[in-house]
This record gives structure tokens, C-alpha cells and sequence, in this order.
């Protein structure tokens, strides 16, 4: 049980671009030992090496590849150390990644693959969902329920003419003023490298038609007053002033839906000072909701955090998952919690395209009897 | 009597004069080619059709070259809405810019009559005038030898009239089956169809071509070729050619001593920071006596001057025209320095060392603009593409107040000069209201665009326009007969 805060993040002044707003979050002082993994950057680049004591790598970046060559999405971000840093380890500290792992662009998969997630479903069962949520033919029915970001009318275009602040840690995207989604980041290095995925991560299908039927985001920022201004100090002092009104009015009312939701918190996982955790909405009734990572420091910083909308039907099936995870994946206990058959649940999971989990042993054995 | 027809005409013209000045139909940081075209042509035919002598008259201003091959295009293809008197004026201004064009681009104007169709009586005269003044057709005929062709066979030419070898026929129409040509550079062409040694002779762009043929590689032909190299083709050339291992054509030495500001200006912003450093002085001399230059007699007169220049990642331009609006702030940076008898410069991005700028950062342009009129200068020159967005509109509020409570006599002259065309706005991107804003193409031109941004006020009046544009057109036409009228 928690909410989400944005200490020690200032909200900048936001950019539009047709429907599109992207609002700039940036840093007093970046977090310099949590960094992006560092398969994030070339390795000759202007980023180079660098000594972070702990890395990450945003979901949906990293693939393993098994033997038999498919896919495999890593489990959610992983918090990672240097070899080298762990005492007596015999691992070489050249070789931390690059064998079975690969970064590749984040497609359909990522939000699917995510959902899961949050909502518990079984661990043993991850390579089922990961073939399930990786196969072309398996995905539930892809152009309904989450679109590309470069399928969102002019995301892609307003990431293209966005000018990066210099200290900026983060961004959050509004589409027709409605929140699709956060990225926090602990560095402006990071940030510069997880910029351009944007655009290929996914976006809930009402963030699409958001955008698709506002294709002018409003001009919010206000008049200054000329009447109380008599000396250049004065103008001075109005200019900041409508600058914090701005950072107050972003926090208040336009990220209130991420920032003022109760949210479960789940899946604790601690490295250094870090704490990496998941959070989906306490109530999944209708309305708006986030799910997503984020990683904390012990002053309650946040590092790191990614979050999606929901969509309405992803609700939908995120109410399932979560009816079977409480009953420890026991349809008729699930069946019975949600005051349906079995046969019934099967039905609805089938209609929210969750056709490939029906084959898991549990399912079959309990629809035959 | 100033009515509101007047007025609207006078937004016009000042409309498609900034339009025409910045705009290259190329792609730009917000808009790509397609829009930028589509608005361009919309103005042009706007104009054409409402103010036609005005519009012929635009030739005669600064505008650039894309724009002025434009203009010859419609007035070509519209002479017959034209009065007498209309025509002899447009005669005048079409000889003389075809003289200033380049010669490539009139190349490419006949190119674009013959594909438009444009084959009435005028525009044939207008070719054919200006082909029987040219000195070194042969080294055209081998340089631009399809549009050549294409322009001859157009205009329906006797070819034995044009200036220079009775070769020029067979050249053209049947180069491979007439044998050896008389005319040194027409036998090279001939022989380099055969022999590697002749496509030495060449001019560099014909040279490529038949280098690809023969598969000469890359670093023995730019090695060869360097001595027919163009001032522009040399520099462009000699990055590739330390990476293609051609390292005498690397190593020649620069000769930034006679170029314009702006071309100056984009050269050493297309060197890598390292290499900007090593040759601080060289290249901040250069830059500077490029400056004077553009200044001339005005060095010192303009008092004080303070600049906000913009260096935000929107500044990087697009591929097509890479860094644009930095190299026109860049070299308007110099430009002032050589005016102003006391100057201020003012980067966005805070940075001191203008040889080092990049493009990055947002555009805080509300601070920044306060910051230069804290000073009260003279006059202060905002250079950028308008598209403030640290907060979006703040700088219109900053002005505002500023003139209403700070600055009511208005001592401090405000001048916006804008190098990017908005397409989806048409038109260049104003700061403010009230606030003169004019687009700009050359960081030369900036004195004469300083005192043209009285008419952008938007309380200018017709007349004063007018005057204005019949002034430089006075002083343009020449005083012997009308030609092709």
C-alpha cells in the first residue's frame, strides 16, 4: 500500500507539439550510483564506461535468447552489480552480459509481457507466458488493446522536435492532456539514451484515440501581470513565479491521476541502497490507472521509474489475473471468487485473448471435471 | 489615406518578403520539404495573382535564389496577364537575374520551363539572351550538357548563333559519331569514355561520373582530381578525403582568407569540436575579418548592441540544411561584434565560446531576452527560429511588459530575425507583438534587414513600402533599351 511521489523532481516548463505534451523532469543533482545498464550505451561513445556501483535495465529492452533461438523478455528490470564489486567472485568482470543477451527493440511483447507482472501471476509459469506473449499469433488481438507509440498521432513527431533540458531526469507524455505514461530516470545520461525508446514502447488503445481526435493540445501558460511590475527585479519575480505555478498546477492536476491513486506494492527487491518495486492501482475499477516500476533510494528519492495506462480492457484482464493470483491459479476458486463457473471464467479469459493460458494443466484438469 | 486594404497589402508583401527570404522548399527542423513547398507555392501564387508588379518587383530585394528562380518560373508562365508597361519592367528584372543567378541554377530554371511547358515567345527570348551572352559555353556545354541540350532543343535555337566552337552541335547531339573535337575540353570528354588519364581534364562533377565508370579508386582520383577543384568543392571534399586516404588533398592548405561570413561561418561548424579548438585563432581571425568585410564602412557606428542568439537544439536545422539557423547565428554573432561599438552577446545556452557552440538545450528565450534588455542597449537583434518553449510564449510576455512598464519611450529597438520558414503558419515566426520580425538567409544581409524591420512593425504604411521597393528596383534597372519586353 503506498502512493507515488515526485520529491526531488521539478516539473520544467512543457513542450507541445500538435496533441502531444511532453513535460521535462529534471534533477537538482543526478543519482550517480544507479545508472542504466551499460549495454544502454555504445561502448566507445560520449557515455563510455562508467563506475556505477548499481545498474539497471528498463523492462522490455533486454531479451535472453535460449538455446533453441526464441525470445525470452527478462523478468521486469533487474537491479545488477559489476562482477567484480562481489566479493570472491569467480565470474570474469569482463564478461558480466553479451553472451545469451541482447538488447532488442521493445515490440508488441513489452506491455504484454509486463502485465503479468504486477499482478503475480505464477513465476513457474513465465516461459509459458513469455512464448504466449512473443508469438505473433498469440498476442490478444494487438491493434485493440495496445499500440505502438509511432501508431499514437504525432508522438513520434513530438519526441523528434523535443528539446532535451540539459539536467532532465524524466519525462511524462500526455496525449490530449491525458497522462500515457512517466519515465524517471537517475541520470541525464540515461535519460538522453531512453529518450528515442519512447516511441516504441506501448501506449493503451485510448491514448491512440486521444490523440487521434485532439490533435491541438491547449496553450496553458498564463499572463503575467504588468500592473505589478515596476523594476526589471519585478519582472524578474513574475517570470519565476508563473514558473512554479506551472511545476504546483502540473503536480496538482495534471499528474494527479498517477500521483494521488493508492497503489499495491509488490515484489521488494533490494541492492545497495535501492529498493526496486512494482505498483499497480489498489481499486481496479474503471477510471485511470497506472502500473509500473520504480526504483527508491533509502531518502525515498525516486531513481527510477516506468509506468503505463491501462486501458479499459487491459483493466478488464488485469481484474482476472488478479482474481486467479489471489486464488494461487485455482480456477474454481477463482471462479467462485469472482461468483462465476468455471466454465464461465474460461470464457472470459478467452474473450480477453488469454486463449494459450486455458492449455496450463491446471485449467484442462479443471474443465474436464 | 491609409485604409485597411492598405494595410493588409502592406502585411502581404512583408508577408511573402520573409517567406521568400528564408525559405528554401528544403526540409527545416519542425516541417519537411513537402510542406514547405506547399506554403511557398501557396504565397507565390497569392502574390502573382493579387499584386503581380509588386511580385515582380521582390526580384530586385534580398530574397534568395530558390526564390528568384521561382519568381522568373511564374512571370514566365503568366506573361500574357501582364500589361505592356509590366512586361518591360519584368524584362529588365528577369535579364538581371539571371546575370546574378548562379549558373547552375538557371540551368535548372530552363530544365523546369521545359517540363512545365513554358514555351511562349518571351521565355524563349529570355533563354536564348541569355545563352548568347555566356563566355565559356564549352566548359558549360560539358558541365550541365543535358539541361544544356534540353534548353537549346526548347527554345528552338540556331545553334550556329551561340557563342564559341562550331563544335558545339555535334557536342551535343551526337558526341560519340563525329570523330575527334578541335575543342580541348570536348575531345577530353570523348577520350575519358576510354581512357582514364583524359577524366583528369574534367570538371570535378563530370570527373565522378566517369571515375565510377572506370573504377578508379576513390583516394588516387581525388588525389588527381584536386587541381580542377572548385574553392566550395575543395573544402567540402577534404574531410572525405582524409578518410578515403587521398591525404595531399587533407593536408593543402586552407584558404578561408576570401570567403563570405555565413559560408565561413557554416564551415566551422561542421568541423569537430577537437579540430575547432586546435585552430581557435586561425578560424576566429577568419571569422572576424570575414566580418569586416560584410561590414565595411559601418564598423563601430551602431553603439551599443546586444545579441540573443539562439543555440537550442531546434538550431540544428535538418539533414538538408544542417545547422542553419547556428551558422546564421554564428555569423551574425561576428557580424554585430564588427557593427556595435559596444557588444553583448547572449547564447541561449549560456555559453561563452561561440566557436564552440552546438546545438542543444531548450529555448528559454523570455530569460535570456530580459538578460539583454537589463542593459538597455541601443538596439537589441534576437536571432532564432521563434519557437520559445522554456515556458512557450514567455517571451512575448517579457516584451510586452517590458514596453508597457519598463520601456514606454522605447529607447531599446527590438529586432527579430527569424532564418526558419514556418510552413504550417506561413510565414516566419513572430516573437511578439509589435516586435519586428524578418527572416533572414545571410548573416551579410543583416544591416539592411536591421533597417527594413521598421516596415514589420505591422504600422507601416503602403506607400512607405512601395517606395521602398521602387527604390531598389531604380537602382537596379539598367538605363540602355528594355530588352525581351
Amino acid at each position: 500500500m503506498g502512493r507515488l511521489t515526485l520529491d526531488g523532481l521539478t516539473a520544467l516548463p512543457s513542450q507541445v507539439w500538435g496533441g502531444i505534451r511532453l513535460v521535462p523532469l529534471a534533477r537538482d543533482e543526478p543519482i550517480e550510483s544507479l545508472r542504466l545498464h551499460r549495454s544502454g550505451f555504445d561502448a566507445d561513445g560520449p557515455n563510455g564506461p562508467y563506475s556505477a556501483r548499481c545498474c539497471y535495465a528498463p523492462h522490455g529492452l533486454v531479451a535472453e535468447w535460449t538455446r533453441d533461438g526464441t525470445a525470452v523478455p527478462a523478468l521486469g528490470t533487474a537491479l545488477q552489480m559489476a562482477a567484480r564489486t562481489v566479493r570472491k567472485s569467480r565470474k570474469p568482470p569482463t564478461k558480466l552480459d553479451h553472451r545469451t543477451r541482447t538488447r532488442f527493440i521493445p515490440h508488441q511483447t513489452s506491455l504484454e509481457a509486463f502485465l503479468p507482472l504486477p499482478f503475480n501471476a505464477p513465476v513457474d509459469a513465465w516461459n509459458l507466458w513469455a512464448a504466449f506473449a512473443s508469438k505473433e499469433k498469440g498476442a490478444p488481438r494487438e491493434d485493440l488493446t495496445a499500440v505502438g507509440g509511432h501508431r499514437v498521432t504525432g508522438l513520434a513527431d513530438a519526441l523528434r522536435v523535443f528539446e532535451i533540458h540539459p539536467d532532465q531526469c524524466g519525462v511524462l507524455v500526455y496525449a490530449a492532456d491525458t497522462l500515457a505514461g512517466a519515465l524517471v530516470t537517475p541520470h541525464p545520461d540515461d535519460y538522453r539514451a531512453m529518450h528515442p525508446t519512447l516511441v516504441q514502447d506501448k501506449y493503451g488503445e485510448l491514448i491512440a484515440r486521444y490523440a487521434h481526435l485532439h490533435p491541438h493540445a491547449p496553450d496553458l501558460s498564463g499572463r503575467l501581470d504588468a500592473a505589478a511590475v515596476d523594476t526589471v527585479a519585478d519582472l524578474r519575480a513574475q517570470i519565476r513565479a508563473a514558473k512554479e505555478a506551472w511545476a504546483t498546477f502540473h503536480e496538482d492536476v495534471m499528474a494527479a491521476g498517477l500521483l494521488d491513486l493508492d497503489y499495491r506494492i509488490s515484489d521488494a527487491y533490494r541492492m545497495q541502497e535501492f529498493t526496486l518495486q512494482r505498483f499497480r492501482p489498489k481499486s481496479l475499477q474503471r477510471g485511470e490507472a497506472h502500473v509500473g516500476e520504480s526504483i527508491m533510494d533509502d531518502e525515498g528519492r525516486l531513481a527510477f521509474l516506468h509506468s503505463f495506462r491501462l486501458s479499459e480492457t487491459q483493466l478488464r484482464r488485469g481484474r482476472l489475473l488478479e482474481a486467479l493470483a489471489e486464488q494461487r491459479w485455482d480456477p474454481e476458486a477463482a471462479g467462485a471468487a469472482l461468483g462465476i463457473s468455471v466454465h464461465a471464467l474460461g470464457e472470459r479469459l478467452r474473450t480477453a485473448g488469454y486463449e494459450s493460458v486455458l492449455n496450463m494443466a491446471a485449467f484442462r484438469r479443471a474443465e474436464d471435471r | 489615406m491609409d485604409t485597411l486594404a492598405d494595410r493588409t497589402a502592406a502585411e502581404d508583401v512583408l508577408l511573402f518578403v520573409n517567406a521568400a527570404i528564408a525559405s528554401t522548399g528544403q526540409w527545416e527542423f519542425h516541417s519537411n520539404a513537402a510542406q514547405q513547398d506547399w506554403s511557398l507555392d501557396f504565397l507565390h501564387e497569392y502574390m502573382l495573382v493579387n499584386y503581380r508588379d509588386v511580385y515582380a518587383a521582390m526580384l530586385a530585394l534580398g530574397i534568395n535564389d530558390h526564390n528568384r528562380a521561382r519568381i522568373v518560373l511564374r512571370l514566365l508562365q503568366t506573361g500574357r496577364e501582364a500589361s505592356g508597361s509590366q512586361r518591360v519592367i519584368e524584362g529588365h528584372l528577369i535579364a538581371r537575374t539571371l546575370s546574378d543567378l548562379p549558373t547552375s541554377r538557371v540551368y535548372r530554371l530552363f530544365t523546369t520551363l521545359q517540363r512545365a511547358g513554358v514555351n511562349n515567345r518571351r521565355a524563349r527570348a529570355v533563354m536564348r539572351e541569355w545563352l548568347l551572352g555566356r563566355e565559356n559555353l564549352a566548359f558549360e556545354a560539358v558541365k550541365y550538357r543535358s539541361a544544356l541540350r534540353t534548353a537549346v532543343r526548347h527554345a528552338h535555337l540556331r545553334i550556329e548563333d551561340l557563342p564559341g566552337s562550331g563544335e558545339l552541335a555535334a557536342f551535343l547531339f551526337a558526341p560519340l559519331r563525329s570523330g575527334r573535337f578541335a575543342t580541348p575540353l570536348f575531345e577530353a570528354w570523348r577520350r575519358a569514355h576510354f581512357e582514364q588519364a583524359a577524366v583528369y581534364a574534367l570538371p570535378y562533377t563530370v570527373a565522378e561520373g566517369f571515375a565510377a565508370v572506370h573504377r578508379i579508386p576513390r583516394a588516387t582520383f581525388l588525389h588527381r582530381i584536386a587541381p580542377q577543384l572548385t574553392r566550395n568543392e575543395r573544402l567540402r571534399l577534404q574531410e572525405a578525403a582524409s578518410r578515403a586516404g587521398a591525404d595531399a588533398l587533407a593536408a593543402d592548405e586552407h584558404d578561408l582568407g576570401g570567403m563570405p561570413l555565413t559560408r565561413l561561418a557554416a564551415y566551422v561548424l561542421a568541423l569537430p569540436v577537437a579540430e575547432r579548438e586546435r585552430r581557435r585563432e586561425e578560424l576566429t581571425g577568419a571569422l572576424r575579418s570575414a566580418a569586416r568585410r560584410a561590414a565595411g564602412r559601418r564598423v563601430g557606428t551602431w553603439g551599443r548592441v546586444a545579441a540573443v542568439l539562439d543555440d537550442s537544439y531546434s538550431s540544428s536545422g535538418s539533414s538538408e540544411k544542417r545547422r542553419r539557423p547556428l551558422v546564421v547565428a554564428l555569423a551574425s554573432h561576428f557580424l554585430l561584434e564588427a557593427l556595435a561599438a559596444d557588444y553583448r552577446p547572449l547564447w541561449l545556452s549560456k555559453s561563452t565560446d561561440p566557436l564552440l557552440v552546438r546545438a542543444h538545450g531548450v529555448t528559454a528565450l523570455g530569460d535570456r531576452v530580459l538578460d539583454g534588455l537589463e542593459a538597455r542597449p541601443d538596439l537589441l537583434v534576437v536571432v532564432s527560429d521563434g519557437w520559445d518553449n522554456a515556458p512557450a510564449g514567455m517571451v512575448a510576455e517579457v516584451l510586452r511588459v517590458w514596453t508597457e512598464r519598463l520601456d514606454p519611450e522605447g529607447a531599446t529597438a527590438v529586432v527579430h530575425l527569424n532564418p526558419v520558414f514556418d510552413a504550417a503558419g506561413i510565414t516566419v515566426r513572430p516573437l511578439a507583438e509589435g516586435t519586428p520580425t524578418v527572416g533572414v538567409r545571410d548573416a551579410e544581409d543583416l544591416p539592411e534587414l536591421v533597417a527594413f524591420a521598421r516596415f514589420a512593425t505591422g504600422r507601416s504604411r503602403l506607400e512607405d513600402l512601395r517606395g521602398h521597393i521602387a527604390a531598389r528596383v531604380g537602382h537596379l534597372l539598367p538605363k540602355e533599351e528594355p530588352w525581351a519586353a
